[in-house]
């Protein structure tokens, strides 16, 4: 195995979900790995598990992985301010009410993390950082020096994240790699539709990270959104690429990127 | 005697410098650490103090850097020591907004573009009217904390504007709708905001008339994410040496050192303010850094 695919957050999106897998697939991809986050957000989350299942996804637990499995009573996002809190509520309240029993029961056997050797690199999978399922690692507050740190922490060359939602690579000391690999349920704030996956190959040494976007039918999910009364706001997210909700968890640069 | 718990540092995220000491330009009612005019409890620091610091913190894997007071901004260097401290982190800067002219906020937005970290300004407000506001910063200081806003939302710079709580639950709503108009009226179009409790220490213990003397015990502990107390997590740097967190400055016992170096000594949390963090957590971090977390135990398949 020397080529695999990463998805991020998948948020229910299953239309964007159907549309990286078939891509990863046409790429090559050895092994498809996805970093937690299956629902929140979108329409209809049991669509996703038969296409993870048929695909042979191997997932990681994230934090809205666990609250559902645990019967939380929310997404331990950790938002404050009550108009962030207003939109997390509903969204994980719709979610929660339209997962099926029998995938809560899946998602809790699901492990934090996942480690594997790519080419002679040691890999690690999280779903925010080494240390926390839940911590935000942002490409503007994420400083090499820390990401070192969790590198030595985490005994590995390579660590994957997701969880913000936006996604970067940053290269570090002894062919060391720290990457947010993005995520399928939402554009990342860029006034683009399309969403991210993340191609990793460690050929004899040599890391590579690539980014690709993901077009899909963006419009017929923001039709099944409203079909399901899922918010406005969200759906204007979908068809613009801006985010309208969850915005106080965004660092000052990727904040003042957006247009909220 | 009530046994309290002891917390190790257990890796630097944090590391603040009291860069003005307690010297500042107004006196808040409600001021944790009796900041004022004319108030040297604590001194300034200089560049190169902060420069050797933050060499032993990135050393030790430093997740972020906020430069705090008195008012950072009464130090001529301050707008260097910006620029040093964001080529290691992210840097945060708390400000009462009152001395942020057209020139600084030219300099600090040439500073954010050029820093591939993020700079964030928190601006302390008290009230959505010159009134309620000024009741407790002091006269004409509102007007100027909004000035500042618009000067930076112009430069393309968006402010945190960080609140203390006066108000009850049912008036949440209502209150930050006032902020938001008042500072979009201001000039400020996407206002970003903070909410903090009132910390009961300093000027505020005075003013609140508080009589509960509270401490922790190990049994309050139980089950609790002590990742979210800033003791460890954090240090803070002032003239006088190194202090376990910026609330208890002003508290002998909880000095750890000289330097940084010799700061990573646990502490016991024996001091009435200690609860605020334990209630709180997320008192003196950025909105994003500190929640509770969920502990990764990495179990084999």
């Amino acid at each position: 195995m020397n080529k695999i695919a990463l998805l991020g957050g998948i948020y229910s999106n299953y239309r964007a979900l159907e549309a990286a897998l078939a891509d990863a697939h046409g790429r090559g991809a050895d092994a498809i790995y996805c970093l937690g986050d299956l629902g929140a957000f979108g329409p209809y989350p049991d669509r996703v598990y038969p296409l993870l299942r048929a695909a042979n996804v191997q997932c990681i637990q994230g934090n809205y992985d666990n609250s559902l499995a645990e019967g939380l009573a929310d997404c331990q996002c950790g938002y404050t301010d009550p108009r962030d809190n207003y939109f997390a509520r509903l969204s994980y309240s719709y979610t929660f009410r339209n997962t099926s029993d029998e995938n809560k029961a899946w998602l809790r056997t699901l492990l934090g993390t996942r480690r594997f050797t790519l080419g002679n690199r040691r890999v690690l999978l999280c779903h925010g950082s080494p240390r926390k399922m839940n911590e935000f690692l942002w490409e503007s507050t994420s400083p090499d020096c820390f990401l070192e740190y969790l590198l030595n922490l985490a005994q590995a060359d390579i660590v994957c994240v997701t969880h913000t939602g936006i996604k970067w690579h940053r290269s570090l000391s002894g062919n060391r790699h720290f990457v947010n690999v993005g995520v399928l349920g939402r554009p990342e704030n860029d006034g683009s539709t399309n969403v991210w996956y993340t191609l990793l190959s460690a050929d004899s040494g040599a890391v590579q990270v690539e980014f690709l976007p993901v077009a899909y039918d963006y419009e017929a999910l923001a039709a099944d959104m409203r079909q399901e009364h899922l918010p406005e706001e969200f759906i204007e997210t979908i068809l613009t690429g801006w985010w309208t909700t969850c915005l106080e968890i965004l660092p000052h640069k990727e904040r003042a990127r957006g247009r909220f | 005697m009530t046994q309290h718990p002891t917390i190790e540092l257990k890796h630097l995220d944090n590391l603040w410098f009291q860069v003005t000491g307690t010297l500042c330009n107004i006196a808040c009612a409600h001021c944790f650490n009796n900041s004022g005019p004319n108030v040297k409890t604590f001194g300034f620091l200089t560049i190169e103090r902060v420069r050797e610091e933050l060499e032993v913190a990135a050393r030790l894997g430093v997740k972020e850097v906020a430069f705090t007071g008195g008012e950072p901004f009464l130090h001529p260097q301050l707008l260097e020591m910006l620029e040093l401290s964001l080529t290691y982190a992210p840097t945060t800067v708390l400000t009462n907004g009152t001395l942020l002219s057209d020139r600084v906020a030219d300099r600090l937005a040439e500073i954010e573009r050029n820093a591939r970290c993020s700079l964030e300004i928190r601006i302390s407000l008290d009230g959505y009217t010159e009134e309620m506001n000024d009741a407790i910063r002091g006269p004409g200081v509102f007007r100027k904390a909004l000035a500042a806003t618009r000067r930076l939302s112009e430069r393309g710079l968006l402010p945190l504007i960080t609140i203390v709580r006066t108000w009850g639950d049912d008036e949440e709503f209502p209150t930050l709708a006032g902020f938001v108009r008042v500072l979009q009226q201001a000039g400020y179009s996407r206002p970003r905001i903070k909410v903090l409790p009132s910390l009961p220490l300093g000027r505020e213990l005075i003013r609140t008339r508080q009589q509960d003397e509270s401490t922790l015990t190990e049994e309050m502990l139980e089950g609790f994410d002590r990742d979210l107390l800033m003791c460890s997590n954090s240090r803070i740097v002032t003239d006088r040496g190194v202090w376990v967190c910026p609330l208890l400055v002003e508290m002998p016992d909880a000095r750890r050192g000289a330097t940084l170096r010799e700061a990573a000594s646990g502490y016991e949390l024996h001091h009435h303010a200690c609860t605020a963090c334990y209630h709180y957590g997320t008192i003196c971090s950025n909105v994003s850094a500190q929640i509770e977390g969920i502990g990764l135990a990495e179990r084999k398949p």
